[in-house]
C-alpha cells in the first residue's frame, strides 16, 4: 500500500487517476480508515488531501461561503457566519459521530462515502450546495444533488476528487434545519432523516422551500411536491399534512435491522414537519 | 459464618469511599489486560469460523495454510482429543467444531503464525467443504417435532413426548393448589412474552496468551472470571495435570457473567503445544458477538390470578428459553427466581431449555431471572391496571419476607423487600408528577446470590503492612472491598493492606467470580483470616510479656492486656508486633478456606420515567431510581456502581439491544452500531437508594450486589412505557419500530 501527501489538487488527481489498483482518498479517515481496520477494502494508494492548500479553509464568496473539503464538523461549527447563515447544514454536519469524530469527519468524506444514511447531505441538498470538482482533465462545479449513485457509489469519475463545497448566499428571511431519527441518541445511523430549507416573504408567507429526505432510498430525495405544498403557505396543519403525504409517497425504503418499510416512510414525514417548523422559526427569527 | 450478633458495631473503615485502587493504573492505560501480555517468540493465533448456520464438516484441507511462510502450527478438531465428561466435550466443541458447525461463527479450525497479517492470509488458505443442513434459531420453532436437530441424543428423559429433540430439559417449581387459587381470584390475566438474547456487553474481548513447553508444563495468561476453572477446562481439554498449568488471570475490561468459561484459551494452548511456541490470540469484536456467549432469548406465557383488593390468590409460568448449540440450565433458575417476590399460596413454574443454531449462552447477570421477572411482573402491572390498584401497594400486600415458604422451596429468612419497597413508596420519585406521553413503571428483582469455594491468605508484613492473596478477578472493586474489611478487622487504616488476585499456583481452589459470591465469601474468608493472624499476634504479644495467650485481647489495632490481673503492658501495635515477629516465631499470617454457604438473597425495587414519542414510538427514560438491599455497603461507590450498572445493562436490554438473526440463519449485528447497548447521552442519573438488612450469614452482614440490578429494568422499563402509550407491551426490546406500531394500532 503506498501513501501519498500531494500539494495540489492537480497533482492528487493525477496519483489517483494514474494508480492501477484501488486507491482511496484520505480526509478524516473516519469511514475509510474504519473499513481498511475491518477488512472490508485494502487500497493500493492512499491519497491524503490534507495538505493541499485551501482544503482545509472556510471562505467568503459572494455573499455565500466555499467550505474546504477537508474542513472538520468541529472547525465547521465554530465559524460564526455559516452557524448564521446555514443552521441546518451544521447541525447537520455536527450529529456525525462524536466529539471525537467530529474533529476529523467532514462532509466531504460524508458525501463520497455514498451511504443513503450520511447526516450532512440531505442538508447539502436542500441548501442547493454545489461541489467544486478536480479531475486528471480539469475543474468542474456540480451539484451535491448529482454526486450519489447509490449505496457506496457516486458519479466521481477515476481520477476526480472535491476540493470544495459552495453554500450560496441567501436572503433575509431564509433558514434550514435537519432533524435525524437514530434509536440512540449518539454514536448511531439514521433509520430516515430529513432537511428543509426555506424563505419566507416580508408577510411570513413561505416563497422557496427545499424539502429533502436521507436514508429513505438508496439515494438521497429531493421532494419537489413536499416544496410545492408549503410555498404560498404559512405551514399552516393542511400544508403540513400535505408536505408530510407527498414525503410518504416518495419514500422508497428498504426492511432491514435498523428499520421497517412502514416505520422509515412514517417517521420520515414526522421528521420533514418537525424540520419545516423549526426552519420556519429560525426564518421568522432572522427576518 | 453467623453476623456477629454483638454487632451494634460501629465500622470505622467499613462503609468508607476511598478511592479506587486500581484507578491510577487504569487512567494511565498501564492496568495489563488480557491483550497486554507478550512473549520472547510468541506467534498470533487466528481462529477460522463458519460462515453458516448449520453444517455438516465434510472435510477441512489446510494444506495451503500449512505451506504458506510464517505460519507454524494449523490445528482442527483433530488436534483435540475427545474427552469422555460430556460437559468438559460441549466445552471443547464450542471452542473447536467437531463433525458439524453449529451456529453462524462457530469455530472449526485456527492457525498460529508469525505475524497477525500472516495469520490471516493463513485462514483464507483453509478449504472447508461444508454440506449445509437446516437451521433454526427461534426457540418456539425449535421446539416444534419436525425442527432441524440441531444435536441428536441430547434431550433428558423428562422432556415429555411431542417435542423436538431440541428440547433437552424440563423442569418444574411450586406448592399449592392452582386450581382452587384461581377460583379465588376476581381477575385472572393470561399473556404471552418474548425477549430477545442480549450480549453482556464487556469493553475488553477475549484475550489470551498461551505457552506450553516440551517438558509439558503450561503457563496461561488470560481475562477471565476464573482463573482456577479456566486452568480445570483446559488442562482437562489438553489432557494435562492441573499442578502443571498455571493459569494468569489479567486486569479484566468487564465480564458480566460471560468471562466464565472459554473459548480461545484451549486453543491456543493447542497451537502453543503444537508449534512449540508462545500464541496469543485476541478476538475481534465482530468475533465476541458471533462466538461469544449472550443471554438465552425466551417464550414465555404467565398466568396470574388476582382478588379486587389485590391479593394474589394463584400464579403460573411456563418458561422457553433457547441457549444455543449446547445444552444449558439457564431456564431452572429463570422458573426459580420468577415468582419468587411474592408470598403465594399457589404457585407453579415449568421451564423448557432448547437447543438452536446460535452461540452457546453464557451467564449474564442473574442469568435466567431477567426474562421470567420481566414478564411476572408486566402481568402484575396490568392487573393492578385493570383493577386501579396502586402497583407498589399490590407489591407490598404481596411480598415475601422472613417465613414465607418461596415459590421455589426454601423459607426465607432475613429479606429485605418489605423494607425495599417501603422505601421505594416513601420516596418523592414514587408521588411526583407525570405530563402526557409519559408513564411510570415498577418492577421487583431479585437474585439468589451464592457463597462458594474460597481461599484467602494475609500475610503482616514486618513493616506493619498487610498482603492480602486472594483468587478471584477483581471485576467491580472486590480488591479495595476486601481491603477495607480487613482494615476493619485488623483495626488498622486502609491504606495500609493491599489485596492482590493470585494465580492458580498460589493458592487453593477459588470458585469463578460469579453469583455476586465476591465480596461476601472472600470478605468472609478475609475476615476469618485477619482473625486468625490476630490470634497469632496476641500470641506474640503473650510471648513478649512473658503471660497467658488468653490473656491478650485484640483492640483498635493493638494487642492489650485483657484485664488488670493480665499486667500493666503498654498495648503493642500490629506495626509493633510484626517489627519483631522474627524473633517471637517467624512470620505472621492468617488463612482461612472455605465452601461458604449463607449467601442470603437479594432484592431490589426499581421506578422508571419515561416519555413516549407518540410520532416516533422513541423512548426517552427520564428519572429512574434504584432501592436495593446491600447486607451491608462496604465500599458504598461500589455498590452504587452496581446498580446503576445493572440498571443500564437493563435499560438497554429492554429498549434496543437484540441478537438479529436473517432468514439465513446468519448474525446480522455483530457489532456495536447495530448492537445498540445504550450510551451515555441515552440515560438519566440512575438514582440509588442503598438498603441494609443484615445478611445473618455473613460476620459483617454483607449480600452479594451485583446481579439483582439487572433484573427490575426490563419490567420497569416495559410497565412505564405501556402506561405511557396505552398499549400493553408484550416484547423486548421495545424499540421505536414496535412501539410506534402498537401506537398507530391503537388508533
Ligand atoms: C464512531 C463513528 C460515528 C459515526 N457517526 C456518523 C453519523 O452519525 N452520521 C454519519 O453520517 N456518519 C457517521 N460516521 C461516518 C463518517 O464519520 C462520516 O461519513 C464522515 O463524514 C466521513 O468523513 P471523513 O472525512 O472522515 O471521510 P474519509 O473516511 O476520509 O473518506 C470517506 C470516503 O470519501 C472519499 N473521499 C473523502 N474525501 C473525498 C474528496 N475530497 N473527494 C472525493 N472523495 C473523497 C474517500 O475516498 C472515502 O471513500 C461515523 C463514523 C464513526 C467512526
Amino acid at each position: 500500500m503506498r501513501y501519498e501527501r500531494p500539494q495540489t489538487a492537480t497533482q492528487a488527481a493525477q496519483l489517483l487517476a494514474n494508480e492501477p489498483g484501488l486507491a482511496r482518498i484520505l480526509a478524516g479517515g473516519t469511514d475509510v480508515l474504519v473499513q481498511m481496520k475491518a477488512g472490508m477494502v485494502t487500497p493500493d494508494l492512499v491519497v491524503d488531501i490534507k495538505k493541499i492548500a485551501q482544503i482545509g479553509n472556510i471562505q467568503s464568496e459572494e455573499g455565500g461561503y466555499r467550505i474546504g473539503a477537508a474542513v472538520s464538523g468541529a472547525q465547521l461549527g465554530e465559524h460564526a457566519g455559516v452557524c448564521a447563515q446555514w443552521p441546518g447544514v451544521v447541525e447537520a454536519a455536527q450529529l456525525i459521530g462524536s466529539t471525537q469524530v467530529q474533529g476529523r469527519a467532514t462532509m466531504v468524506g460524508n458525501l463520497c462515502n455514498g451511504s443513503p444514511a450520511a447526516d450532512s447531505v440531505p442538508a447539502l441538498v436542500a441548501a442547493n450546495a454545489v461541489a467544486r470538482i478536480t479531475g486528471p482533465n480539469g475543474t468542474r462545479d456540480c451539484p451535491v444533488a448529482d454526486i450519489p449513485a447509490g449505496p457506496g457509489r457516486t458519479t466521481l469519475t477515476k481520477g476526480e476528487l472535491i476540493t470544495s463545497v459552495f453554500l450560496p448566499a441567501r436572503p433575509q428571511g431564509a433558514a434550514d434545519a435537519y432533524l435525524r431519527f437514530t434509536p440512540r441518541t449518539e454514536m448511531d445511523i439514521a433509520v430516515a432523516s430529513a432537511a428543509v430549507s426555506l424563505t419566507l416573504d416580508a408577510q411570513g408567507r413561505c416563497c422557496e422551500a427545499r424539502v429533502v429526505l436521507g436514508a429513505v432510498a438508496p439515494r438521497v430525495v429531493l421532494v419537489a411536491e413536499a416544496a410545492a405544498a408549503l410555498i404560498g403557505t404559512h405551514l399552516e396543519p393542511p400544508a403540513l399534512d400535505a408536505m408530510v403525504a407527498a414525503c410518504r409517497a416518495a419514500c422508497a425504503p428498504i426492511d432491514d435491522k435498523r428499520g421497517t418499510v412502514a416505520f422509515r416512510t412514517q417517521v420520515a414525514g414526522v421528521l420533514a414537519k418537525r424540520a419545516a417548523v423549526i426552519a420556519q422559526t429560525r426564518a421568522g427569527a432572522k427576518s | 459464618m453467623a453476623f456477629d450478633q454483638n454487632s451494634k458495631r460501629i465500622f470505622k473503615v467499613v462503609g468508607s469511599r476511598p478511592p479506587r485502587p486500581d484507578g491510577v493504573e487504569k487512567v494511565t492505560g498501564r492496568a495489563l489486560y488480557g491483550a497486554d501480555m507478550t512473549a520472547p517468540g510468541m506467534l498470533s493465533g487466528a481462529i477460522l469460523r463458519s460462515p453458516h448456520a448449520h453444517a455438516r464438516i465434510v472435510s477441512i484441507d489446510t494444506s495451503a495454510a500449512e505451506a504458506l511462510q510464517g505460519v507454524k502450527a494449523v490445528v482442527t478438531s483433530a488436534d483435540f482429543g475427545v474427552p469422555d465428561d460430556e460437559f468438559l466435550r460441549d466445552v471443547q466443541d464450542n471452542c473447536m467444531a467437531r463433525g458439524k458447525v453449529l451456529y453462524h461463527g462457530h469455530a472449526l479450525g485456527a492457525v498460529a503464525a508469525t505475524s497477525a497479517a500472516v495469520a490471516k492470509q493463513a485462514l483464507a488458505l483453509i478449504v472447508v467443504d461444508y454440506e449445509i443442513l437446516p437451521h433454526v434459531t427461534d426457540v418456539d420453532a425449535a421446539m416444534r417435532p419436525d425442527a432441524p436437530v440441531v444435536q441428536e441424543g441430547r434431550s433428558l428423559e423428562n422432556v415429555g413426548p411431542g417435542l423436538s429433540q431440541n428440547v433437552t430439559s424440563y423442569c418444574e417449581f411450586g406448592h399449592g393448589d392452582l386450581d382452587a387459587g384461581f377460583d379465588q381470584a376476581d381477575l385472572i390475566i393470561s399473556r404471552s412474552f418474548k425477549t430477545a438474547a442480549t450480549h453482556q456487553g464487556y469493553i475488553e474481548p477475549h484475550a489470551c496468551l498461551a505457552s506450553l513447553s516440551a517438558d509439558g508444563r503450561g503457563d496461561l495468561w488470560c481475562c477471565t472470571q476464573g482463573q482456577f476453572f479456566v486452568r480445570t477446562l483446559c488442562a482437562g481439554i489438553l489432557g494435562i495435570e492441573a499442578s502443571q498449568l498455571r493459569v494468569t488471570a489479567s486486569e479484566i475490561g468487564g465480564g458480566f457473567g460471560g468471562k466464565t468459561t472459554v473459548f480461545i484459551e484451549p486453543v491456543a494452548l493447542t497451537l502453543a503445544r503444537k508449534s512449540g511456541r508462545p500464541v496469543k490470540i485476541v478476538m475481534s469484536r465482530e468475533e465476541v458477538f458471533k462466538a461469544t456467549g449472550p443471554t438465552v432469548s425466551s417464550s414465555m406465557d404467565i398466568k396470574i390470578g388476582m382478588t379486587r383488593e389485590g391479593r394474589i390468590t394463584a400464579a403460573q409460568a411456563q418458561l422457553r428459553y433457547q441457549g444455543g448449540a449446547f445444552p444449558c440450565g439457564t431456564v431452572e433458575m429463570g422458573a426459580q427466581a420468577a415468582f419468587a417476590a411474592y408470598d403465594l399460596a399457589a404457585v407453579q413454574t415449568q421451564g423448557w431449555n432448547v437447543l438452536t443454531n446460535r452461540p452457546k449462552e453464557a451467564a449474564y447477570r442473574a442469568p435466567g431471572a431477567p426474562m421470567a421477572i420481566y414478564a411476572v411482573e408486566s402481568v402484575v402491572d396490568e392487573l393492578c391496571q385493570q383493577l386501579a390498584l396502586d402497583p407498589l401497594a399490590v407489591r407490598l400486600m404481596n411480598a415475601a419476607q422472613k417465613g414465607t415458604l418461596s415459590s421455589y422451596g426454601p423459607t426465607f429468612d432475613d429479606i429485605g423487600l418489605r423494607a425495599t419497597l417501603e422505601a421505594a413508596q416513601a420516596h418523592p420519585h414514587y408521588s411526583a408528577p407525570l405530563r402526557p406521553n409519559q408513564g411510570r413503571g415498577l418492577s421487583c428483582g431479585f437474585w439468589f446470590n451464592f457463597g462458594g469455594n474460597t481461599c484467602v491468605s494475609l500475610n503482616i508484613n514486618t513493616d506493619g503492612t498487610v498482603g492480602i492473596t486472594e483468587g478471584n478477578p477483581d471485576i467491580g472493586g472486590s480488591r479495595a472491598s476486601i481491603s477495607l474489611m480487613a482494615a476493619e478487622e485488623l483495626g488498622i487504616p486502609y491504606d495500609k493492606v493491599r489485596t492482590i488476585v493470585a494465580d492458580t499456583s498460589s493458592l487453593g481452589y477459588n470458585d469463578v467470580t460469579d453469583g455476586s459470591r465476591v465480596t461476601f465469601s472472600v470478605g468472609l474468608a478475609t475476615i476469618e483470616a485477619a482473625r486468625s493472624a490476630i490470634k497469632v499476634m496476641c500470641g506474640r504479644a503473650a510471648r513478649i510479656w512473658g503471660i497467658e495467650e488468653d490473656a491478650v485481647i485484640w483492640e483498635d489495632g493493638c494487642a492489650k492486656p485483657a484485664g488488670p490481673n493480665a499486667g500493666a503492658f503498654p498495648p503493642m501495635s500490629l506495626a509493633e508486633i510484626a517489627a519483631v515477629s522474627a524473633n517471637t516465631g517467624g512470620p505472621i499470617a492468617g488463612h482461612f478456606e472455605v465452601n461458604a454457604d449463607g449467601a442470603g438473597v437479594s432484592f431490589g425495587v426499581h421506578l422508571a420515567d419515561v416519555e413516549v414519542d407518540p410520532e416516533t414510538g422513541a423512548t426517552k427514560v427520564l428519572r429512574y431510581t434504584v432501592f436495593q438491599d446491600a447486607g451491608k455497603a462496604v465500599h458504598p461507590d461500589y455498590v452504587e456502581g452496581q446498580m446503576q450498572g445493572g440498571a443500564v445493562q437493563g435499560i438497554g436490554w429492554a429498549l434496543n439491544e437484540e441478537y438479529i438473526y436473517g432468514a439465513d440463519g446468519r448474525l446480522q449485528n455483530a457489532g456495536f452500531l447495530d448492537y445498540r447497548t445504550p450510551v451515555a447521552s441515552d440515560l438519566p442519573n440512575i438514582d440509588t437508594v442503598i438498603l441494609e438488612i443484615p445478611n445473618p450469614g455473613h460476620p459483617y452482614g454483607v449480600r452479594g450486589v451485583g446481579e439483582t440490578p439487572i433484573v427490575p429494568p426490563l419490567a420497569a422499563l416495559s410497565n412505564a412505557v405501556s402506561r405511557a402509550i396505552g398499549v400493553r407491551l408484550n416484547e423486548l426490546p421495545m424499540s421505536p419500530p414496535k412501539v410506534l406500531g402498537a401506537i398507530m394500532q391503537r388508533g
